[in-house]
């Protein structure tokens, strides 16, 4: 101990003998200063979280794959069934395909429009224009709600005319449209979900909009410069010079737009359980192993097909940070 | 001379083109911040009308109102039980937040400032975990929860479902994810010098998480628990997926109870959403930097 203080203590360069004892033994000297006490409380700060985590995250993403290949209705003995499940899924269960497909169209709808609807946002603020700051606290207000607090504040504006929803009210108020043809935006299978994914977007614009922003501020400024003086105009200079050097946060959108449109549940379980149009795969899974009936094995079996997709976006992420941890 | 005027000219030209392009801006951006406020003001005007007057009027709510009241929040506090569900929300939000805070702290202490073998790969389970889509655990999550004992004093059915320890569990582990690899990239930007100045003066591991790295994390920790605050007091899928008993959920979850009661009468859902939305609108209008540099911390390094 007595040894290293006055070599850590003097930032003046040491002399070379010193510094070619002292170099190798500079990259362990955390360990070298660790006693047996701390890393014993290294090791439980570290070792209960972990343990936790890992059963209550990544052993039950197992359990969900083994029960996956049941047929186990809660109950009495669990038997294995190989892939019948997933046949039965595939072939015969007539929610499946729609709920994989709203949850692709939610997914096309972000990647789309939503996503890039915040980003033209965040690029529109990020120039020093007057009240930037008063747009940027309207636009990300509804990231702020619970999503059961979106759902009931769009059905309000959705609901049909006997039910006082705002938006048929106003249509046939202003005669664009008669009584008798108002749409019943979250009753009518064929367009409640598009109804459901501009409630959706409203949150998610905003969310990606701060996120851009942070990217945006974090981008040099005299990469800016640079371009303006070289005559670049400012769409230019946004796709060529700031959209490349943005691509960690790019990856970031991405993963937070693919996760989001996933994870989706609460806005259509609030508006009607997942039914009749609005079929997704997180709701399926709770339909069917939760709320209202006790089919472990089918509703494992989606979990898995949701977990599949779900991989794509956390390796992305995951090679993201492991890069740049390497650099 | 005559170049100098033609600069002139063209400045002015080229001024008043970009003052036109600037309106054009703000007229597109106040035009879209409206449509954006307004769900959040049709649902608080419609909070504030009697029911009554909606349904007489042809126009329905599109309408200007005869009478503005808090009635519909008054009716809605004496029928329903919402001292209950805020209490509920706050039993479960405030340990769930510290406790998150706590761990993934000294979680990322240990990640950030001390190299190991499996450094990278314990940050990489946590990440990856806190990615994955509730609903993929959510069946064996269910299950475990009607199996596990829990002893009385932390559950009073003995079980971990239909507890608010068990909301607290799942919340508390699923946000540490997130939590401990936002606070280990910003403890990484932290000066190295200072735990190794503190090592020669002899300080152990708890003296330097606590006494060195904590004070110098208060700003991510306190942008941190903004976020976990909201997030958890939003929560409505745990919720309503490991509370049986209605009267135990917290003010989200309990919405949904009473979507079928009030199905009829537009404005006292009205009224209960703002009830739901004000605490995260007002934190929200309180502690804005919080947000965005928590979010910031989120997705951009350091």
């Amino acid at each position: 101990m007595s040894e290293l203080e006055p070599q850590a203590l003097t930032p003046a360069p040491a002399p070379l003998a010193g510094a070619g004892v002292h170099a190798p033994g500079k990259k362990r000297r955390h360990y070298s200063l660790l006693n047996r006490r701390d890393k014993v409380l290294l090791a439980v700060m570290v070792g209960i979280p972990l343990f936790i985590f890992v059963v209550l995250i990544w052993a039950m993403t197992l359990v969900s794959v083994v029960l996956s290949f049941t047929d186990w209705q809660g109950n009495g003995p669990i038997h294995f069934v190989g892939l019948d499940e997933y046949t039965y899924l595939f072939t015969k269960y007539p929610d499946f395909w729609p709920a994989l497909s709203h949850n692709l169209l939610w997914l096309v709808f972000f990647v789309c429009i939503a996503t890039p609807m915040g980003i033209l946002l965040a690029v529109l603020l990020d120039r020093q224009i007057r009240g930037s700051r008063i747009y940027q606290t309207i636009f990300f207000m509804p990231v702020v709600l619970s999503l059961a607090v979106v759902g009931f504040i769009w059905e309000l504006q959705y609901s049909p005319i006997a039910g006082n929803g705002f938006i048929d009210s106003a249509l046939v108020a202003t005669g664009l449209i008669n009584a008798r043809s108002a749409p019943d935006w979250l009753g009518d299978p064929s367009i409640n979900i598009w109804a459901v994914l501009v409630a959706a977007s409203w949150r998610h614009i905003g969310y990606i909009m701060v996120l851009y922003l942070a990217g945006l501020k974090s981008v040099d400024p005299s990469l800016r410069e640079a371009a303006a003086m070289d005559g670049a105009s400012e769409r230019q200079t946004f796709i060529h010079v700031v959209f490349p050097v943005m691509a960690p946060i790019n990856v970031v959108i991405v993963v937070v737009t693919v996760i989001e449109s996933l994870r989706a549940f609460d806005i259509v379980y609030i508006i009607n359980h997942g039914k009749n149009g609005l079929q997704l795969l997180s709701t399926l899974i709770t339909n069917n192993s939760i709320s209202e009936a006790s089919l472990i094995g089918r509703g494992s079996a989606i979990a898995v097909v949701l977990l599949t997709i779900s991989l794509v976006p956390i390796v992305l992420y995951l090679t993201r940070v492991m890069r740049s941890e390497d650099q | 001379m005559t170049s100098t005027a033609m600069v002139g000219e063209r400045t002015t030209h080229d001024r008043a083109r970009r003052r036109l392009r600037r309106a054009g801006l703000h007229l597109f951006l106040i035009a879209l911040a409206l449509l954006f406020a307004w769900p959040m003001l049709d649902a608080v005007y419609m909070s504030l009308r009697p029911y009554g007057e909606i349904v007489i009027n042809p126009n329905g709510p599109f309408s200007l109102p005869g009478t503005l009241n808090l009635n519909n929040y008054t009716a809605v506090w004496n029928s329903q039980n919402l001292p209950g569900f805020y209490w509920n929300t706050a039993v479960i939000t405030i340990p769930a937040v510290l406790l998150t805070l706590w761990i993934s702290s000294m979680l990322a202490f240990a990640i950030a400032k001390y190299s190991w073998r499996f450094n990278l790969v314990v940050l990489m389970i946590f990440t990856a975990g806190n990615l994955l889509p509730p609903q993929v655990i959510i069946v064996p999550l269910y299950r475990l929860y009607l199996l596990l004992p829990v002893p009385p004093p932390l559950s009073g059915n003995g079980l971990m479902y239909d507890q608010f320890i068990g909301l607290i569990l799942i919340h508390t582990t699923f946000q540490t994810g997130f939590c401990t690899f936002v606070l280990s990239n910003y403890m990484k930007t932290l000066s190295k010098e200072l735990v190794e100045a503190a090592q020669i003066d002899g300080a152990g591991v708890f003296t330097i998480y606590s006494r060195v790295i904590l004070p110098l994390c208060r700003p991510a920790m306190a942008a941190m628990a903004t976020l976990l605050f909201t997030w958890i007091y939003n929560d409505f899928f745990w919720a309503m997926m490991l509370f049986g008993t209605g009267n135990k959920r917290p003010i989200t979850a309990a919405l949904n109870n009473l979507s079928g009661t009030y199905f009829t009468d537009p404005t006292q859902i009205a009224a209960i959403s703002v009830m739901a939305g004000v605490p995260t609108i007002l934190l929200y209008m309180f502690l804005q930097r919080y947000f965005i540099r928590g979010l910031t911390l989120g997705s951009t390094k350091g």
